[in-house]
């Protein structure tokens, strides 16, 4: 009877068996990029506003404080995003004939919101607090990086759940001075650890790791 | 989507889960396995003899089915079905792994790009994620219960009752909660409609104004305006310049769910318009002729905070000891000492007899009073002025005069009986308005609101009667059953929409605020009468407001902004009346004789037929019954027995010559020889949730016996499916309630856990050291003796954690979605005609050792360090493992995409503080987890302060009309809660298991007469 299987066959059974490995591993590997890469997190992507908004304008160059128009982070779960009536309270004097404004003058007279798209966007099931982590010691710029330094602003963490997990393990490692909150462009000093413990002692900062802090 | 089937009230399943739903085991084959084989004498026997169990739920438990243990065990019934038939080894790994990769691959989402909307100009106050409060009030009947609403970003989202009005005191009653569903309902009209072609307002007030002018030309003959029953001071002011105006225009008043006889005979008593307030925490000993104080009625709220104090037994005071004689059970009956089934129509005699009894001068009566009246008259004249003898709200005016004339006697007037001003205008009543029509009186006929081609009874035929009108407008909030034979319909507003005034039952006033505009450019019936009066743009805010300036005139600002914030405006409660002279009781003309009464009611869920278009009620499983989106017919079990009906069964039920024919519930404390039917379906255009259930009472109503009626009976082949919701969610041969007698619980203060045999601690598995509470221990007592079973807290709940109506097909199979249960427990003592009935809320446990956590594969459902048993729904994958494990049932499953992800409106009700839910995922009762995090979150962003007991409450607690409901800190032993878990009359359901649930109750503990121990129901047999 002749044989079934030629030499070749050897051949191509073993790479057959490296071949469905690495297929695997890098189906697996393309799999987690893309989960994480900025396509699906959007991090690094500035999406397309109604208005070219330049955070590094407003902030940096002239040092608006975030609280001006962010009004209600220190008391609501929810930061806010300023009404036309905020911009105009400048925009009704200076740069009131560019074109690059025109959209809040339109938003102005005809009394129809202007559309954000937003950029930090999390799922309906995880409830976040603005209010009590900016009074318990986190900056601004922990989650949204130096936005002075972002004409257009994007994500800079991918505010997944590990992300979140990393600080609420161990808060010590990110909290700062109540009076550093609003500075964006804060930069932790060399001695986090020792100053980041006794904060979390001085704020009472809780170490949450229950499912039902975030999820109801 | 077009086609909205009524079992699907939300419109909430898409086409594929249709087509799933119709495959699923047909209901008829499920339902008839369990409900069909009771057989009613068989079980009297095994009561009898005492080999019965001692508590059950409905009458196969009672009877320990072969059929319903197997429906039982399966938890969910069906589901088995639906397991196609065929499937081998092989294609079912196929499908498993397919499902597998395909879960995966769901798991990999891109969240879509949103949008954030801010506003033009921010209102000054609005914190955006910050709710705010608003006061104003619900009518029902023209009286105000005074609530506080939620609103997120000027969306009202939940209904909570106002602290400081007299008719609520904090609490509020099902219908309250479920108002927020109305407000958003999608079948709402919205547009004006001339013969049921699209107008507008604006060609409406043309022609209405030179209508006007011509009713006007001849001083208003002709002009007839029909409302339901209003106390609306501005409302009323409104009407009087109408008819000052037009001196022969003609106000009618129609309200199915009122009884005049209660104001005719407050009348009598007074000598003028008046209502006899009950003062119960006054009262020692309750003499309830069929009235439903803790449920029903304008003053229910405050009767029941009042009853409940009364009840307490934990500071060493006797408690009230309450008689209820009743044709039928009721949710105040449920807690009765000593309940009575008595027939309505025998019930004025019995009112005669006791007066007799106390000495009170009554008309000679035929036949002698049972045995027990001489008892319970003895024990009301021992607590002379410390009583009190309460009329049902739908007996005739005779038991009113008898019930006052008892209370004069006894000295109660005063103490506990007070007779207060009415508000309730006197007007021509309904059976005026139809002779009116029927001898071409009326011209122009103006309804405001009521619905009487719905809800008149059959004997005036008003359906005909109302064509004979040249011009019939209607102002209403659906294109109902009346609006079909107007000319003109006006969509009218929801009262969360619009301005208008209101009395509660003591004549404190509420301006009732708006909370939003208008959904669908809804008119209030302010604006339809200042149409009528020639001011067609007058607004219902200047139209209240001015009222209110014209009696106000100095300081009127501060006035009324402190009456919008407060929610009552102060000094308007009514003055006592001074009590007319002796009440003279008129001669009885009994009923003629029958075998059989039929007595009619609202239903204790969608009340007069109003409310049937609100699938959060229709699902609601009834007090007492436990049935679900059908108005049934109460047949005593000995009657039915004799008549051989069993559950489903169909009768058909004749007054004169009209008849109804429905299905047969079999109710253990309904009396012998009467039936009972409800108002509030067979609905024909109320909606695509409350259409087409059901039969209509009023078909068989007549005006002149209104609620009770002599009836002939018959039983109709055929049988029809009821969703019952007891037969599922089963704790089994277990004893979960625990009750005792006054004097035993004196001598064993600790009666519920008399016999039961401690569980060591180290039987665990666990280590006891694995969960420490340093901070918070959230726990939860329910105080047995004062549940009445109203269910104010199971529609709290859904309210608060957006909880699916899944319809009366996914009832019946067991997956309703409700987070608290309400269980009615019978105890027989070998009757089955007249058990006790103990009432048993069932939230989660929120065992300290949860069964449900250590089988989760996915860890879903895990402990929190609070103790709460938490649910993470964007975890869980579906096994429901959990739910298996769970003793107390209390876990439930979207087995299809229950909650509308569809319907515009409904996305504005929804709590925006708890997730919504989607198909294949477990929920259950949270302790209101979002309510907790949001006090906890204001307590340390205020400097870390300590979080001060009674800050907390959940959505079920804060309903609750009696305060049965306790959540708090076990930490802490100065909270309420805490000294409630360490009373001796404390116990945990099943704690034989070991699961330490964090919620525990507190035994019910009755107060029976010794002279009448053990004697109930007037006509026992057996």
């Amino acid at each position: 009877m002749a044989q079934l299987f030629r030499p070749s066959s050897n051949t191509i059974a073993k790479v057959s068996i490296v071949a469905v490995v690495l297929l695997a591993s890098s189906t697996i590997g393309v799999a987690y990029m893309i989960d994480r890469g900025s396509w699906i997190t959007n991090v690094q992507v500035a999406p397309e506003q109604p208005i070219a908004f330049s955070h590094k304008h407003h902030v940096k160059d002239d040092g608006i404080d975030c609280r001006y128009c962010h009004t209600s982070v220190e008391t609501s779960h929810f930061a806010g995003v300023p009404p036309t009536e905020t911009c105009m309270s400048c925009h009704s004097q200076i740069w009131n004939n560019v074109t690059a404004t025109q959209p809040i003058r339109d938003s102005w007279a005809s009394g129809k919101s202007i559309a954000w798209n937003r950029v930090h966007n999390l799922p309906d099931y995880v409830y976040f607090n603005h209010s009590i982590h900016v009074n318990k010691g986190i900056g601004c710029s922990s989650c949204h990086g130096n936005v002075a330094e972002m004409p257009l602003i994007y994500k800079v963490n991918t505010l997944n759940m590990n992300w979140c997990i990393n600080c609420h393990r161990n808060p010590a490692q990110y909290i700062r001075p109540r009076a550093e909150i609003f500075n964006v462009a804060y930069q932790y000093p060399d001695n986090q650890a020792e100053l980041g413990a006794k904060l979390v002692k001085e704020y009472h900062v809780q170490s949450l790791l229950d499912c039902a802090t975030c999820h109801r | 989507m077009k086609d909205h089937s009524p079992s699907h009230p939300n419109g909430n399943m898409n086409e594929h889960d249709k087509t799933t739903a119709s495959a699923l085991v047909p209901l008829e084959s499920l339902l008839e396995t369990p409900h069909k084989k009771v057989d009613l004498a068989e079980l009297r026997e095994k009561l009898a003899a005492g080999r019965g169990p001692a508590f059950w739920r409905t009458l196969d438990e009672a009877a320990e089915s072969e059929h319903l243990k197997e429906y039982v065990e399966q938890e969910f019934p069906g589901l088995s079905g639906q397991i196609p038939q065929g499937v081998d080894r092989r294609n079912l790994l196929k499908v498993m792994g397919a499902s597998l990769a395909m879960a995966g691959a769901a798991g990999c989402t891109k969240l879509p790009l949103e949008s954030i909307v801010p506003y033009v100009r921010q209102p000054e106050n609005i914190v955006p994620g910050l709710p705010m409060f608003y006061a104003t009030a619900i009518t029902n009947a023209g009286y105000a219960k005074g609530v506080l609403v939620e609103s997120h970003f000027n969306r009202p989202t939940k209904v909570e009752g106002n602290p400081d009005h007299p008719a609520s005191l904090g609490s509020t009653t099902i219908f309250e909660q479920a108002s927020i569903l109305n407000l958003y309902d999608p079948d709402r009209s919205e547009t004006v409609l001339q013969r049921g072609g699209l107008s507008t307002w604006g060609q409406f007030t043309g022609a209405a104004s030179l209508e006007a002018q011509s009713v006007g030309s001849r001083q208003g003959e002709g002009l007839a305006i029909l409302t339901g029953l209003t106390t609306s001071p501005t409302f009323i002011s409104q009407m009087n310049a109408l008819l000052a105006q037009w001196p022969k225009a003609k106000w009618y008043t129609h309200e199915p769910s009122a009884n005049p006889a209660v104001r005719s005979a407050a009348k009598k008593i007074a000598g003028r318009p008046a209502y006899v307030d009950y003062d119960f925490s006054q009262a020692d000993v309750i003499v309830s002729l069929e009235s439903d104080f803790l449920n029903a009625g304008p003053a229910s709220l405050k009767n029941a905070r009042q009853f409940a104090a009364k009840r307490g037994i934990d500071n060493g005071q006797t408690p009230v000891r309450y008689y209820a004689v009743e044709s039928s059970p009721s949710v105040s009956g449920s807690l009765a000492d000593h309940r009575f089934s008595v027939k309505s129509s025998a019930i004025p005699a019995m009112a005669y007899q006791l007066a007799k009894a106390l000495g009170v001068a009554s008309p000679d009566l035929a036949g002698t009073a049972p045995d027990w009246l001489a008892k319970v008259a003895e024990d009301l004249s021992s607590h002379k002025s410390r009583c009190l003898v309460i009329p049902g709200e739908y007996q005739p005016e005779s038991v009113h005069l008898a019930a006052y004339a008892i209370n004069a006697a006894l000295g109660n007037v005063g103490t506990t009986v007070r007779l207060l001003e009415s508000y309730i205008p006197e007007t021509s009543s309904l059976e005026d308005l139809t002779s009116d029509l029927n001898n071409g009186h009326v011209e122009m006929l103006v309804i405001i609101e009521a619905n009487p081609v719905y809800s008149a009874p059959a004997s005036l035929n008003f359906e005909a009667a109302i064509r004979k009108a040249r011009l019939v407008v209607r102002l209403g909030q659906h294109f109902d059953e009346t609006s079909r034979w107007s000319h003109w319909h006006v969509p009218s507003v929801h009262y969360l929409e619009t301005w208008t005034d209101a009395r509660a039952f003591d004549g404190t006033v509420t301006i009732l605020q708006p909370l939003v505009e208008p959904l669908y450019r809804g008119k209030s019936p302010h604006e339809m009468l200042s149409v009528l009066l020639g001011k067609p743009d007058a607004t219902p805010h200047d139209i209240v407001k001015a009222y209110w300036q014209s009696t106000n005139p100095n300081g009127f600002d501060a006035f009324w902004k402190t009456s919008l914030h407060n929610g009552v405006v102060a000094g308007t409660a009514a003055a006592v009346l001074n009590a007319g002279g002796p009440v003279t009781l008129p001669a009885l003309t009994p009923l003629e004789s029958s075998e059989w009464e039929v007595t009619f009611q609202p239903d204790p869920t969608v009340g007069d037929g109003s409310w049937a278009n609100n699938g959060w009620l229709q699902e609601l499983p009834k007090p007492q019954t436990k049935t679900t989106w059908d108005n049934l017919i109460f047949v005593r079990p000995s009657d039915a027995e004799k008549m051989g009906l069993h559950n489903g069964d169909l009768l058909k039920v004749t007054v004169k010559d009209r008849s109804v024919t429905g299905p047969v519930w079999v109710t253990p404390n309904q009396a012998q020889g009467s039936v009972r039917i409800f108002f509030g379906y067979g609905r024909t255009a109320s909606g695509r949730v409350g259409n087409k259930i059901g039969y209509s009472a009023y078909a068989i109503q007549d005006a002149s016996l209104p609620y009770i009626a002599p009836a002939t009976i018959a039983k109709v082949p055929g049988r029809y499916e009821i969703a019952n919701t007891q037969a599922t969610q089963s704790m089994e041969e277990r004893e979960p309630v625990r009750a005792a007698e006054f004097a035993e619980f004196k001598e064993h203060p600790n009666f519920p856990t008399l016999e039961e045999k401690p569980v060591p601690k180290e039987l665990s598995l666990y280590p006891e050291s694995q969960w420490t509470y340093p901070n918070h221990k959230w726990g939860m007592t329910i105080d047995l003796n004062i549940c009445t079973g109203c269910s104010a807290c199971a529609i709290a709940c859904q309210a608060e954690n957006n909880i699916a109506v899944v319809g009366k097909d996914q009832v019946a199979r067991g997956r309703h979605m409700h987070w608290i249960r309400i269980d009615q427990y019978y105890s027989g003592n070998g009757t089955l005609d007249e058990p006790v009935s103990y009432n048993q809320p069932v939230p989660c446990m929120h065992c300290e050792n949860a069964p449900c956590e250590v089988v989760c594969p996915v860890g879903a459902t895990v402990h929190s360090n609070e103790g709460i048993n938490q649910m993470v729904y964007n975890r869980c994958v579906g096994t429901r493992y959990c739910s298996n494990n769970c003793p107390y049932k209390v876990r439930r499953f979207n087995f299809y995409l229950y909650s509308d992800w569809e319907t515009e409106s409904l996305k504005g009700m929804r709590n925006p503080d708890v997730t919504v839910r989607s198909r294949g995922v477990m929920e259950k009762c949270s302790y209101c987890i979002q309510r907790i995090q949001e006090v906890k979150i204001k307590a340390e962003k205020e400097d870390n302060r300590k979080i001060v007991d009674g800050e907390i409450i959940t959505a079920c607690q804060q309903a609750c009309p009696t305060q049965a409901i306790t959540f708090g800190d076990l930490n802490d032993p100065q909270s309420k809660v805490a000294q409630m878990a360490a009373l001796k009359r404390n116990y945990s359901l099943l704690d034989d298991l070991n699961n330490r649930p964090r919620t525990t109750y507190l035994g019910n503990v009755r107060n029976s007469n010794e002279a009448l121990r053990g004697q109930r129901g007037s006509n026992r047999e057996g």
